[in-house]
């Protein structure tokens, strides 16, 4: 692993109006690792997402991605970053290969890149129907093949395995999983299996850390009381 | 420029394949037109009343798509994908004000000549090269001015609202410069020479808002 971390967060905080999001937090994950982030519903998870992806700013606190600080140089890291949210991003009207062209094109990549993550996803049969006429799970594998059109370093996975039958889970694996080599934070609702794949864990709850440690550390009490 | 045209062909394959803005701009212009053709008791129109009601029409249909604008980005994630490239977001300006420039401009292709038929007393066609020189103009205003304002109403609840709201005061020198320019051109005595002045002011007036969305569009899309 690299000496600068790909990710650190020291005193972050996020509000919505008067509600707080995200508070106190800080954690570090070296290059290469998984982070596990772990939370009931509304535990700000996927805004940690957003903040990670540059789509939102910290209150407080400081970001730094790639050793690149956030906001500042965001420019910088765009592009390295791959996100994976509960939104496929994905126009409806366009099909599947129309709208991963289109990021390719975005992301300056060449468009064979599209033909080779379509056959890994086994999606190049019905990469030319209508986004809006694919089932929830064939979406869900367009939109991994989105968030890594690009090769990002950083892989920003909220539940990306939702909608997906085994089959198409171990199908996504060598692109989001950690055969991919990049570093990921993932979000799950099932504990054990994020917990399973990470290097690191956080729990989050009402915004605020109540554990950052190895994920090999994190107890089944921790757990417990994260979602109680 | 190229992720400019990046985006704009993905909105006009969109707007080819949903046909959700251009076909209902149409319709509201000539409805337009009957409504004003039976409001107004009169058979033909000519001069000044003949520009304000070109121009009314243009401008309101004008602001359906504007409202249309941002729609699929705000909705179906398009914000965040592009804010996630490493692209020069004022390309996302660039490529909106293009398209609905060519949206006023196809529009004006069937709301122009349906307005010669059912309303302007004067033959259209030796008025035409003249009124296109001029809606050209005010279709680069109503295109910069429009996609600024829609990129701010897109982020709030009262989208469909806020549009219009903001967009028409913007947007009342633009039309009173361009009615004020089209009018000559519509008198029964023969189509007069194009009003300098009021071109000018037109241009002036784009100029001067194309280059306020150049600065201010990157705070729009921040957080």
């Amino acid at each position: 692993m690299a000496d600068t971390p790909a990710i650190e967060l020291r005193g972050v905080a996020r509000y919505f109006g008067e509600r707080i999001a995200l508070r106190d937090l800080s954690v570090t994950v070296p290059a290469g690792a998984t982070l596990a982030v772990l939370g009931r519903n509304g535990a700000g998870k996927s805004t940690l997402l957003r903040v990670l992806a540059t789509l939102l700013r910290q209150h407080a606190g400081e970001v730094v991605l790639l050793g690149e600080p956030l906001p500042k140089r965001a420019f910088a890291v765009r592009g390295r970053l791959g996100l994976l949210a509960h939104e496929p991003l994905l126009y409806r009207d366009l099909s599947g290969r129309e709208n991963l062209r289109y990021h390719a094109r975005l992301h300056g990549v060449d468009p064979e890149r599209v033909e080779e993550l379509l056959s890994a996803v086994r999606m190049e049969r019905r990469a030319d129907e209508p986004v809006r006429l694919l089932s929830r799970g064939m979406v869900q594998r367009v939109a991994v093949c989105r968030a890594v059109l690009h090769d990002p370093e950083i892989l920003l996975l909220d539940e990306a395995r939702a909608n997906l039958d085994p089959g198409a889970s171990e199908l996504v694996e060598p692109l989001v999983g950690r055969p991919a080599g990049r570093t990921r934070v993932i979000t799950s609702h099932d504990p054990q299996a994020a917990l399973a794949e990470a290097d690191l864990a956080l729990g989050l709850r009402d915004g605020r850390p109540t554990f950052s440690l190895p994920a090999s550390e994190v107890t089944p009490a921790h757990v417990r009381e994260l979602y109680s | 420029m190229k992720t400019a045209f990046t985006v704009l062909r993905k909105d006009l394959l969109l707007e080819l394949r949903t046909l959700e803005t251009l076909p209902a701009m149409a319709l509201f212009s000539i409805s337009t037109f009957v409504i004003f053709h039976f409001g107004l008791n009169q058979d033909t129109i000519h001069g000044q009343l003949a520009a304000g009601v070109l121009t009314a029409t243009l401008l309101f249909a004008g602001i359906l798509g504007v409202n249309r604008l941002f729609v699929a980005e705000r909705e179906q994630g398009g914000f965040d994908a592009f804010l996630l490239a490493p692209v020069d977001r004022s390309s996302l300006l660039l490529a909106k004000a293009t398209a609905l420039f060519l949206f006023l401009v196809a529009l004006e292709v069937i709301a122009v000549p349906a307005f010669g038929v059912l309303l302007l007393g004067p033959p259209l066609g030796p008025r035409l090269p003249s009124l296109i020189v001029v809606l050209a103009l005010a279709d680069l205003g109503i295109a910069v001015i429009g996609t600024l304002v829609s990129a701010l109403a897109v982020q709030t609840r009262a989208r469909d609202v806020i549009g219009p709201v903001m967009g028409l005061p913007l947007l009342i020198p633009a039309l009173i410069a361009t009615a004020r320019a089209i009018g000559p051109l519509l008198g029964t005595v023969g189509p007069g020479s194009l009003p300098g002045k009021w071109l000018l002011i037109l241009a002036l007036y784009d100029l001067v808002f194309a280059l306020v969305a150049y600065a201010v569009f990157d705070f729009l899309l921040e957080d």
